[in-house]
């Protein structure tokens, strides 16, 4: 990760002690994830400016805050996403867009008002108040005029928290499109792991108000040190291409490098796809087995083991440049004799299909 | 039928109520703005001035003021020490009178419209690059418009009907100080029950066209915002 935004916080509220260290990667999307009160809310506000913590920011060399100096909240170019939507009841949608865009230095105006609308599919709703758009379309125009600030900075709150299920299908392929389409590196404060993997390229963990890690986001994943690998739904994320549908089965290979992996359905020509594989959900065998159900198949190596709980053992296996996890007996392992630098073939229950 | 009197009472009284009210919103904004967002313990004690009107008999009230604003009074020696006039039984008088007679009535609306609003929308301005003033102007205040127009009509209506206060600081001198609500007392105390008769309707008239346009107009932002 480069260290274009690095960030160094200290806040003391009744209660809480926020101390969060980090350098985020100037694109893509780096997910802030950790329980509910882990200070995730409090970290976003700090940065944005609307809670008055000590210590540094700077981002894209832009000095925000440090012992002698502390922008306010309108002189940092950061859009914030709030949890609540928060659109002015009196303006409707286009006055709402335009109110950062009018206050973003002209130079920096890299976002022009007709791509946003035109990426967040605003284009019949900028004579609306807000109070008669929906959940989903209330977040989209505070995503919009947050981006139309032009920002160096995109801070996303839980963006898919207040929504139903329907809304948040709708608005996730936006976010999708955000990070593809535009180059504002994004942190993105989630508590939803299914969120983090199908979003984050890069992953800050917290809890109670403390960073435990930052890093990619398969990295961090399946780090054995940290209480993510050994949770119950403990998973390794990877990215694939898929290949050519096949009609007659209904089913979609991925390539990766170490062979392939199909997942039900068609992918509608995407050119990549991401996939989250459950350490509970993968088997290991000597031999590649013949005469089994388990479509997926491929050889992997083992990185290292840790003991878990009284009976099993976690498993950590590259599987041809990519680490994955697996989750079996104690009892198996010694008798497939698993042990760092072995030789197996992993079968794969079920393969999760993330979105593109 | 209205005399000349009548009619100069009338102009006066609306005159002082539009003076007293376009004051008052200048000098209630910042004052209600501040009650509602500080978290200062003086607040307690503003809020509980700021009250007083409300409570305080308006004889009380227009007596401390006739020794304030009185050539022995701290601002009448004032005004005498800079050449001027006291203020006692001057229009001038009779406005600083109504300003702080009126005061709730513009100040508790705004005050609740400000806090109504929360520090949301007005963070979410700051991120978009609003400075302090900038939001103030293009969120605070529009968001607080249904506040606007309740403490403008209040604080007129309010001002139309005032009697003690401006008994005990103005006198009843036609042209300067003798309002509606004093006319009418004139002419009760001397039985001219038909002129009273249509004094008073027509500040019953006037105070109820007024509180109606509030009603009808915060109901009608209130459609037009959902």
């Amino acid at each position: 990760m480069s260290a274009a935004i690095s960030i160094k916080l200290q806040l003391t509220r009744p209660g809480f002690t926020l101390a969060a260290e980090m350098d985020i990667a100037d694109s893509g999307i780096t997910a802030v994830f950790g329980p509910s009160g882990a200070g995730k809310t409090t970290l976003l506000r700090a940065i944005a400016g609307l809670e008055h913590g000590t210590g540094s920011i700077s981002v894209g060399g832009e000095l925000w805050q440090d012992e002698h100096v502390f922008l306010p909240a309108y002189r940092r170019s950061a859009g914030y996403v709030m949890q609540e939507s928060s659109l002015f009841d009196h303006l409707n949608v286009r006055e709402n867009l335009e109110y950062g865009y009018k206050r973003a230095k002209a130079p920096h105006r890299l976002i022009e008002f007709s791509a946003v609308v035109e990426l967040l599919a605003l284009q019949n709703l900028l004579d609306r108040r807000p109070a008669r758009l929906s959940g989903g379309e209330q977040k989209r125009t505070a995503i919009g005029r947050a981006l139309l600030r032009n920002p160096s900075l995109l801070l996303l709150d839980e963006p898919l928290a207040s929504l139903d299920t329907r809304h948040k299908r709708e608005l996730m392929p936006f976010l999708e499109r955000l990070k593809n389409e535009l180059n504002v590196p994004i942190l993105y404060v989630s508590h939803l792991p299914d969120e983090v993997a199908r979003l984050a390229d890069n992953l800050v963990l917290m809890d109670r108000g403390n960073v435990l890690a930052t890093g990619p986001i398969n990295e961090v994943l399946t780090r054995f040190d940290l209480p993510v690998a050994h949770d119950v739904d403990a998973a390794a994320v990877v990215n694939t291409s898929p290949g050519e549908y096949d009609a007659q089965n209904d089913l979609t290979p991925l390539q990766i490098q170490a062979g392939t992996l199909w997942v039900t359905g068609r992918l509608a020509g995407e050119s990549s796809a991401r996939v989250r594989i459950l350490a509970r959900d993968v088997s290991l065998t000597l031999e590649k087995q013949s005469g089994t159900s388990i479509l997926n198949i491929v050889p992997v190596t083992v990185i290292e083991t840790s003991a878990e709980g009284t009976a099993g053992m976690l498993v950590k296996l590259d599987m041809g440049g990519t680490t994955i996890l697996a989750r079996v007996t104690r009892k198996s392992a010694s008798a497939l004799e698993i042990r760092p630098g072995k030789s197996l073939y992993a079968q794969i229950k079920a393969v999760a299909l993330l979105g593109p | 039928m209205l005399t000349g009197d009548d009619f100069t009472a009338l102009w006066l009284t609306l005159r002082l109520a539009l003076i007293t009210t376009l004051i008052l919103l200048l000098i209630g904004t910042p004052l209600a703005w501040w009650l509602a967002r500080t978290r200062s313990p003086a607040r307690a004690v503003v809020d509980a001035i700021v009250t007083l009107p409300l409570i305080l008999p308006p004889t009380v009230l227009g007596f401390y003021l006739l020794i304030a604003l009185g050539p022995r009074g701290p601002v009448g020696k004032l005004m005498l020490a800079i050449g001027g006039q006291p203020l006692a039984f001057t229009f001038a008088g009779l406005v600083i009178g109504s300003i702080i007679y009126s005061l709730p009535f513009v100040v508790r609306p705004l005050q609740d419209a400000f806090s109504n609003i929360g520090r949301r929308p007005m963070e979410v301005a700051a991120t978009l690059g609003a400075s302090p003033a900038d939001r103030f102007l293009t969120v605070a205040l529009p968001l607080a418009r249904p506040g606007y127009i309740t403490a403008t009509v209040l604080g007129f209506a309010h001002t139309l009907g005032e009697f003690g206060v401006v008994l005990m600081i103005g006198g009843n001198i036609p042209g300067a100080t003798q309002v509606l609500s004093i006319s009418i007392y004139d002419h009760v105390e001397t039985l001219q029950y038909g002129r009273a008769h249509l004094l008073s309707g027509i500040l019953l008239g006037i105070s109820f066209l007024l509180l109606l346009s509030v009603y009808a107009l915060n109901r009608h932002l209130r459609v037009v915002k959902a």
